[in-house]
């Protein structure tokens, strides 16, 4: 509770606390009237003072205006009756006023709670100088500098270990509580929490470069992006306060002066009047307009800390439609570690192919490349190749010691017009070609990843329709591993171009109100995860092309992630919903009540304040994804 | 030119009013208000000095919702 929030409560309990003792004390006439003013200015006296600055400014549909007016009424109306029952006014300023107070309590309260479930900023970033360890901001640090992180301790900066090894708590970026262990030659992404031993990091990136410095910049700014509820909801309150004023307006008048002129009855101003400020009771828009975005934060929030960034509301929206999930395979159905399994037909000896194979392809980062570069074993003289040119989607053509190595598909061997043999494995197949001969080919194969057979079956049970899966890999790999993770599509020896074309063929023939989402490891896939619906970047730790395009960014590289993320979006749409419907009906209904006289103005703000409390209650809910 | 205003305001209805009032203001191309984060973002049309429209958008905040406050 800050300041102002005491003071308030403060306020609230004494109002309270009077109004009851009013009740036991006998007095009449004036007095009693000015006993009941006591309570009323002081729970309502800012209320007051505001609504004469509004009039003073032309706000006359301030929702202050509207409580004056209503409350005042309500006692001009007990006057002029003389049933001295100026209870009711009091109250609904007494419940007025704790509404207020409760929403500005729970929202102080759960950003203080999101924050804490964000809570990686580092503080200080240790240097060490003339043997002993001195706290530095860590925006001072300069890229290549050597810092110190001890156990317990919060890497501050992006960077390579030099000394040390450890285990790293990463649960605060992935929402993943299994350890890391590190070692000397490792990366390693600030935010993680050192656990055992004392680490020396050469950091790779300046703090506001580092991965904590983005992830906290893009959960900060997520809740900027509005979504198309919350426009929604800022567009309704727009027009409600004034509709239900003018709504009011008529009530006064127009039945009074119906019944006297057109009907010959008695007018009764004072029971319409009545029913007209209980309309201005209802007026304010509070319970939608805090529940809707304050849901959206805790959805991201709580997202947040299971290791989903949302990148903004609009996006957890977009993806709670999502029905059309596309996948890249390699490093996100399947590990991305690729193992050479075999070596066939071979004009050489096998180590020798390998051996100009792993040169060709040394200056590629591609998974294959670095599992061919494994298989060789020993260190890579790279003076020994020159002239790569890469032939985009079919293979490498290099010399190495002089002779022009091509390494590639069999597209590649029917370009450059050489004869190759088939291969009956599954897996991906390099064919060799040395000075235009064939020289045979090796058989590289991907792993899926344990929980991606489990996260398809999963997506289904949350709803998605059709799972599809794109890759540059060929067809008899790829239908092997859509055929075992139960996929309804694949594409297979696509180039990174022909993966934006098939999403967008997808995306013109699917209905509207279908959403495509997007999954891959991020290193190729920018153009994709832009083009489509919604992009969800995969375990995308330290990679800045894919936090930078995708809309949903995985800290983990666990496919179970993706139903996930999913799983969040759904639940913290319904729950927006939910308060939709829920906060709009009650009002509508307390409208019609009031309208023609069953529901008092004690019913009209419980009603209403009621709404508020629960409305930002099931908002609050939308944080706990831990068990989704 | 787009900047960052840290604000203070207690209820989410004021907070869209404040958006309003901050985009009718001269110089402003777009503003949102973060009620959640109480930030407002502010986009500001060429040729217009930021600190004279904050001031402006201040004082049209001010107008909407007398207990608000822009950090400028």
């Amino acid at each position: 509770m800050n300041k102002k929030q005491r003071k308030m409560l403060f306020r609230i309990i004494i109002a309270a606390v009077f109004l009851v003792l009013l009740n036991f004390i006998p007095v009449t006439g004036t007095a009693v009237f000015l006993l009941y003013l006591i309570p009323y200015l002081v729970v309502g006296y800012d209320i007051l003072w505001k609504a004469l600055k509004g009039i003073k400014n032309h706000q006359v549909f301030d929702e202050n205006f509207l409580m004056a007016v209503a409350t005042i009424g309500a006692i001009a109306l007990a006057l002029y009756e003389k049933s001295s029952d100026y209870t009711e006014a009091i109250a609904v300023m007494l419940f007025y006023q704790i509404g207020e107070w409760f929403q500005s309590y729970a929202v102080g309260k759960s950003r203080r709670n999101i924050s804490e479930l964000m809570d990686i900023r580092p503080d200080y970033a240790n240097i060490e100088k003339d043997g002993r360890l001195e706290k530095t901001d860590p925006d001072e640090v300069e890229t290549g500098s050597v810092i110190v992180v001890q156990p317990g301790e919060k890497v501050p900066i992006d960077g390579i270990v030099e000394e040390g090894e450890s285990s790293l708590n990463t649960s605060a970026l992935t929402g993943e509580s299994l350890p890391r262990d590190v070692e000397k030659g490792d990366e390693i992404i600030s935010g993680c929490i050192n656990m055992t031993g004392v680490l020396k990091i050469r950091t790779t990136k300046e703090f506001g470069e580092s991965t904590v410095s983005k992830i906290l910049d893009l959960v900060e700014n997520a809740s900027s992006r509005k979504s198309k509820s919350e426009d929604f909801i800022s567009r309704f309150a727009r027009i409600y306060t004034p509709a239900v004023c003018c709504a009011a307006l008529a009530l006064a008048f127009l039945p009074p002066l119906v019944r006297m002129l057109g009907m010959g009855m008695a007018a009764e101003w004072g029971t319409w009047i009545y029913r007209a400020l209980t309309f201005l009771v209802i007026s304010c828009p509070c319970a939608l307009v805090i529940s809707i975005p304050l849901s959206f934060f805790a959805g991201i929030g709580g997202a947040g800390n299971a290791g989903v960034l949302v990148k903004g509301s609009n996006y957890l929206e977009t993806l709670s439609q999502t029905k059309i999930m596309v996948f890249d395979k390699t490093g996100t159905l399947t590990q991305g570690v690729f193992e050479v399994n075999g070596i066939h037909h071979s004009e050489m000896e096998n180590e020798k192919l390998i051996e100009y194979a792993a040169l060709a392809e040394s200056a590629s980062s591609h998974p294959i490349s670095k599992s061919l570069q494994r298989a060789y074993g020993k260190e890579i003289d790279r003076s020994r190749v020159s002239d790569i040119r890469e032939i985009s989607g079919n293979g490498i053509i290099a010399k190495v010691d002089g002779r022009e190595i091509a390494i590639g598909n069999d597209k590649l061997m029917k370009h450059m017009g050489i004869s190759f043999i088939n291969c009956h494995s599954v897996g991906t197949i390099l064919h060799m070609a040395v000075d235009h001969k064939y020289a045979g080919h090796i058989v590289i194969s991907d792993v899926v990843k344990p929980h991606s057979k489990e996260a398809v079956q999963e997506l289904k049970k949350a709803g998605i329709r059709k799972t599809v899966m794109l890759t540059g890999d060929a067809k008899k790999v790829a239908e092997q591993v859509a055929e075992d993770l139960g996929l309804d599509g694949v594409y297979s020896e696509l180039l990174p171009a022909d993966k934006v074309e098939k999403v967008e063929e997808l995306m013109k023939n699917k209905p509207e109100k279908e959403k495509l989402a997007f999954v891959g490891d991020g290193m190729n896939d920018a153009p994709v995860l832009r083009r489509a619906d919604i992009g969800i970047a995969m375990g995308a730790m330290g990679s800045d092309a894919a936090i930078e395009a995708a809309d949903v960014v995985l800290m983990d590289d666990d496919p179970m992630q993706i139903s996930k993320a999913i799983k969040i979006s759904r639940k913290c749409l319904r729950i927006v919903y939910q308060n939709i419907v829920f906060a709009i009906g009650i009002k509508v209904i307390c409208l019609v009540l009031g309208a023609v006289g069953i529901a008092s103005m004690w019913l009209a703000i419980f009603a209403d304040v009621g709404v508020m409390i629960l409305a930002v209650l099931n908002a609050i809910r939308a944080l706990f994804v831990k068990k989704l | 030119m787009k900047k960052s205003y840290k604000i203070d305001v207690d209820c989410a209805n004021c907070a869209n009013k404040m958006e309003e009032a901050a985009q009718k203001t001269a110089g402003v191309k777009n503003a949102s208000v973060n009620f959640m984060m109480l930030k407002m973002n502010v986009e500001f049309e060429d040729g217009y000095n930021p600190k004279e429209v904050m001031q402006e958008v201040r004082k049209n905040c001010k107008k909407v919702e007398d207990d608000c406050e822009i950090y400028l």
